[in-house]
């Protein structure tokens, strides 16, 4: 059995990573999840989070993604986010960047899709949080 | 007959605007560089997009649940068109021909009883399309201020189109924009993007044969993608227009630029005629005025 996976992280902008990995921590929009190689074809949407990915070497990278989606096969997996920025060149800026979209979307939201956004906006929140910056979410 | 100084006035003048062309086609070729990796750059992610997209969407079809971004009004009496053209002028017939297929496009409908509804993106399409259309202007994006095209960018229109959709503006979006083969050859084109279509290239549609568990259920998915999958069209437009632009800029200021060197030419050497027929005149008053001593 393969002990290791292919593993692209894309954004619009760029390509981010394309490496071998052993496992994918991803954060799920109905929770976090890790894949592994050989894990069952799956197609989740993302959340606001930290997607932290383990080499084939073993060394961890981190990345702040928001919004998109992951395709896990047993082969590989791709995670296409609207937005991802590696965790150390991640600073408040980006995530108040990050905030003011999510603002800017409420404007035009539908009451569900109000909720939505109000978790988003918490999601940034506790992602800013697990990085050391403090991000109010909008009221 | 020019006099000498009128001639090597010009000649100046010639040259400077050389100067000027030659300066603006390394510019452009900087920045086309710049674009055209911008553009490769984001191709995988709308690729898989596109995949991801086909097969969701294959998935989803014919039932009643499809979303309407999808589906569509079940009308396509009023169409709008979205034209991007760039915010400068001086690139050829780059802005020109994607408002001639536009046109095109509009007549047709015209003709066919549809209603036009026009967003325009960049300055340089809205000014040539406003003496015939500026009645179905519905809207303009304003990219002059924006230095590197962003997603954010396409973002912005994207929820201003969806916004018009939602309200029920429109049955039928397309854009127009101009798909980069290369720089002396860039080609106008129109995709719809409203009801979104996906076709799936071919190692895409072999993957579509795994089936995949759906986190949360497909049709949230999908619903939650759609607007993104626009989007992501939108930015390949965007930047597949900005290299597009760079590229006609660069070989109509080359052709400029040689075109000045062949004037140059060209008007040494009626600048050295004349000069020497001064000389000859000078001589021959000279010689005749001493004869007749």
């Amino acid at each position: 059995m393969a002990d290791t996976m292919q593993f692209d992280l894309v954004s619009p902008e760029r390509r981010l990573a394309s490496l071998s990995v052993r496992e994918v921590q991803i954060p799920g929009a109905e929770g976090d999840l890790t894949a592994m190689p050989q894990h069952t074809p799956l197609i989740t949407t993302l959340r606001p989070g930290l997607l932290v990915v383990k080499a084939e070497d073993g060394k961890e990278s981190k990345y702040a993604v928001l919004g998109g989606f992951a395709e896990i096969n047993p082969e590989a997996t791709s995670v296409l986010a609207e937005h991802a920025v590696p965790a150390d060149e991640m600073t408040a800026e980006v995530l108040e960047q990050f905030m003011a979209d999510a603002a800017a979307m409420r404007e035009t939201a539908t009451a569900e899709q109000l909720d939505v956004l109000a978790k988003t906006a918490a999601d940034i929140a506790a992602l800013g949080a697990e990085l050391g910056f403090s991000v109010k979410p909008a009221a | 007959m020019p006099s000498l100084k009128d001639l090597k006035t010009r000649i100046e003048s010639v040259k400077n605007t050389r100067k000027i062309t030659k300066a603006m086609q390394m510019v452009a070729a900087a920045k086309l560089r710049r674009a055209q990796e911008a553009a490769e750059a984001g191709r995988p992610y709308a690729e898989r997009m596109n995949a991801v997209m086909a097969g969701l969407a294959a998935a989803d079809s014919g039932s009643d649940t499809a979303p309407k971004l999808m589906a569509g009004t079940g009308d396509d009496k009023v169409h709008l068109l979205v034209i991007m053209t760039a915010e400068r002028g001086l690139c050829g017939g780059f802005n020109s021909s994607i408002v001639k297929l536009a046109r095109l496009h509009i007549a047709e409908l015209t003709a066919a009883g549809k209603e036009v509804k026009i967003l325009t993106v960049g300055k340089k399409g809205r000014e040539q399309l406003k003496r015939d259309f500026s009645k179905n202007f519905v809207g303009h994006v304003d990219l002059s201020e924006v230095k590197n095209l962003g997603y954010t960018n396409a973002q912005d229109i994207m929820r201003d189109v969806i916004a018009r959709f939602d309200t029920g503006e429109f049955d039928v979006a397309k854009v127009f924009y101009s798909i980069f083969h290369s720089v002396i050859s860039q080609e106008p084109v129109a995709q719809q993007i409203i009801p979104a279509a996906f076709e799936a290239s071919e190692d895409a549609a072999e993957e579509i044969g795994t089936i995949y568990d759906y986190e949360p259920e497909e049709e949230q998915i999908l619903a939650d993608l759609l607007p993104r999958a626009v989007a992501t069209q939108i930015f390949t437009a965007l930047l597949e227009n900005g290299a597009s632009e760079q590229g006609a800029r660069m070989s109509a200021m080359d052709n400029a630029t040689r075109n000045a060197g062949d004037m140059i030419d060209k008007l040494t050497i009626q600048y050295n005629r004349s000069r020497q027929a001064v000389i000859t005149n000078e001589l021959i008053e000279i010689i005749s005025g001493a004869e007749a001593l």
